[in-house]
């Protein structure tokens, strides 16, 4: 189990250097540097630009080096002291601003994910046990349409219904009154009575993808000879579902978030856009649009990190769960 | 030897699971043979889904290539006069005409809004006289398949947006757009995936190993804060064209691997098969024995594998797109067409602007369906 794990960490080295040099790249595309674009922006707002601050930036980034030069300093800043650059359309270190936000986006995708198995948990296994069933037929159905349906499609039909059916105000997280308020226990009621729609929007997804794999899964299993052996034997319906092939499908429901949890933070991108939750995706969306570009690869760099860590406890998770998978692999 | 090609067409029949699906005459009594895609075709017309959605989807197809003379106007037409015109119903009383509007201004906000007036009459007709254009991009001509008779007078079927352009119009026009950006991206997730994973899947030890950890690398990354952050770099003096082919491309880079893992799985298996291992013997190189004898055995389900990926690239652009990163204004997409359709304040006083959300549904549907079909009935191994 340990060598499996410190090989899983392992293997993840060289996709952590993937990502962050893949978050560089982002930073380098569009034309000009850091310092052009905070120069025309500055020259644009009638100040004047001042020399010797200039140099030091160029010094601070390492401007006009060589390319894997620039990398070394860029990375070397953020792991041994946290710096992030600075945002110039916000004026404020990078860190700080991703700060603010990351908190809620992990809360909402945590949130999602435990909701996404809530859901496909249970109808999943009533596809599986009463296969063809009208019951059956709507979770394929309600499956489809999920899948379908882009996420940023059921956020809007959401806030207009709730706009002009009830004549409440769907986005956001937070009610006026608390948004700049400190933390306490009314602070955290208002944001549970907030949090469930952008939840419910972005757990549609998973959910339909998560059925189809638990019903597929679990009818394979409901066929092996050792279950029709225990029904033999006389074994409780109920009690041998459970005591067996539930066993043997819940793997899906740790595997899947391998690709859940990326899909995830793809659509809350798109949902908090809609709903303007006080998250990141909204911050990457005005990175990318006043091409703020530290801010805007330094989400990138964050969020696919936590991620691909968020895989690997999977991983770790699953091969726990099902020595199966430590045995073949480890 | 019961193989494929000798299986007689009754339904039912359970088809053995032994050697390639591909001709193979060995002992088989002189009959007619189908070839294998008319085995999968015979499959997929048992499955009504399927061809439901093989129906919708060459529908939309059509409605892509003719749209010039299906949509009454052109995507440059508008009227200022009908900002957020709402949806007419075509009536029949002898002909067929819609109602005009009405227009009544708020007295506190200034804001003008629309009824439709059923005292004035616009009448429509078929095969009317409209804006010129090039059938299929060749036959200059000016008929539309129906508008209304007098050139100039309003017609808005589903409503019109803030400048007044016909949603229905724009529609028809989007579907080019939204459907084909596809295509290109898969045909380059294709090659990628096609190559990188057959390579993995025949060299296998250490080449495999690296392949696949570069797929979960591209696996593990959430796709659209990496696709947004490319779709931003953009030079923004592209035109639409080249922003066009940029986009689907960017797609493409992150659609590829699952097509990989799957013809590397196919591939790993296929190399153990008697044939392959006869053709290695024959003498032929690495690149016939890939391309000659393993490929065409899984084309079948590598063609039903990537009619699967266009619906993902549909939902992929709509959602770049409606982010304001995908394609723009002059080029009409349905993503772009959502664009109109952020604020909860403009939904509440034209809520047909989310009409291109429900064309996508249905698009991204009938592929599905479609592609699930097809991939069931090119499994030979299925029953």
């Amino acid at each position: 189990m340990l060598s499996y794990v410190a090989r899983r960490c392992l293997y993840m080295i060289p996709t952590l250097f993937g990502i962050s040099v893949v978050a560089f790249a982002i930073i380098q595309l569009p034309p000009g540097d850091y310092l052009t674009t905070l120069v025309s922006r500055l020259e644009n707002q009638g100040e004047s630009v001042d020399r010797a601050q200039l140099e030091s930036l160029r010094e601070r980034y390492g401007l006009g080096d060589p390319l894997a030069s620039q990398y070394v300093t860029w990375m070397s800043s953020i792991l041994f002291h946290g710096d992030f650059g600075q945002s110039f359309e916000y004026s404020r270190p990078v860190a700080d601003l991703v700060a603010d936000r990351l908190p809620l986006t992990v809360v909402l995708a945590v949130t999602t994910l435990l909701t996404t198995w809530l859901l496909a948990f249970p109808i999943g296994l009533y596809s599986a046990v009463r296969q063809y069933s009208p019951g059956d037929y709507l979770a394929t159905i309600v499956g489809f349409l999920g899948l379908a349906i882009p996420n940023f499609m059921i956020a809007l039909l959401l806030m207009y219904l709730g706009q002009t059916v009830f004549g409440m105000s769907v986005g956001g997280l937070f009610s006026p009154e608390f948004e700049d308020a400190a933390w306490n226990l009314g602070k955290v009621i208002d944001l549970l009575g907030h949090l469930w729609v952008p939840v419910l929007v972005l757990a549609t997804a998973g959910t339909a993808g998560l059925i189809r794999v638990l019903r597929a899964n679990l009818l394979d299993e409901l066929h092996r000879p050792y279950v029709v052996a225990a029904r033999a034997r006389g074994m409780p319906e109920r009690k041998l579902l459970v005591r067996y092939p539930l066993r043997a499908a819940l793997n899906p429901f740790v595997s899947t978030v391998g690709y859940v949890l990326p899909a995830l933070v793809s659509g809350e991108v798109v949902v908090a856009q809609v709903l303007s939750l006080p998250t990141t995706g909204p911050l990457l969306l005005n990175a990318l649009r006043s091409q703020d570009m530290y801010l805007a690869s330094s989400v990138i760099l964050i969020v696919s990190v936590l991620t691909v860590i968020g895989t690997l406890l999977s991983d770790v998770l699953l091969a726990w769960l099902d020595p199966r998978v430590r045995l073949d692999q480890g | 030897m019961t193989g494929l090609a000798a299986a007689p067409g009754a339904a039912g029949t359970t088809q053995t699971p032994e050697g390639p699906p591909t001709e193979k005459k060995g002992g088989a009594p002189p009959r007619d043979s189908a070839s294998q895609w008319r085995l999968v075709w015979r499959r997929f017309r048992r499955h009504r889904l399927a061809m439901l959605g093989l129906a919708v989807t060459a529908a939309l197809y059509l409605v892509a290539i003719f749209a010039d003379f299906l949509a009454p106007f052109g995507t440059e037409h508008f009227d200022e006069d009908y900002p957020y015109a709402p949806p007419q119903t075509i009536q029949f009383d002898g002909g067929l005409h819609v109602d005009g509007y009405t227009t009544a201004v708020d007295n506190e906000t200034y804001e003008q809004t629309f009824t439709t007036d059923p005292s004035q009459r616009i009448p429509v007709g078929f095969f009317v006289r409209g804006e010129e254009y090039r059938l299929l991009g060749l036959i200059p001509w000016d008929r539309h398949l129906f508008g209304p008779t007098e050139p100039g007078a309003p017609m808005y079927l589903l409503g019109a947006d803030r400048t007044g352009h016909d949603l229905l119009s724009q529609l028809i026009h989007g579907t080019r757009v939204s459907m084909t950006i596809g295509l290109i991206g898969v045909v380059v997730a294709f090659v990628l995936g096609v190559v990188l994973g057959g390579l993995s899947g025949y060299l296998a030890g250490r080449a495999d190993t690296v392949i696949q950890r570069v797929v979960e690398f591209f696996m593990s990354l959430p796709s659209l804060p990496l696709w947004l952050g490319l779709a931003a770099a953009l030079p923004p003096e592209w035109g639409p064209l080249q922003r066009y082919f940029a986009i689907s491309v960017v797609l493409a880079l992150i659609g590829w691997t699952h097509l990989a893992r799957e013809v590397r799985g196919r591939f790993l298996a296929l190399r153990e098969e008697q044939f392959v291992t006869a053709a290695r013997l024959d003498g032929c190189g690495r690149r016939r024995v890939i391309l000659g004898h393993m490929l065409p055995s899984v084309s079948s389900h590598l063609i039903a594998q990537l009619s699967l990926s266009v619906p993902a690239m549909i939902l992929a652009e709509t959602a770049l797109s409606f982010l304001g990163l995908g394609l723009q204004a002059p080029v009409v997409s349905w993503g772009v067409l959502l664009q109109d359709a952020q604020n909860v304040r403009v939904l509440e006083t034209a809520p047909w602007l989310m009409i291109p959300g429900l064309a996508v549904v249905v698009a991204v549907l009938a592929l599905n369906f479609a592609g699930d079909g097809l991939r069931d009935a090119a499994d030979p191994y299925r029953r």
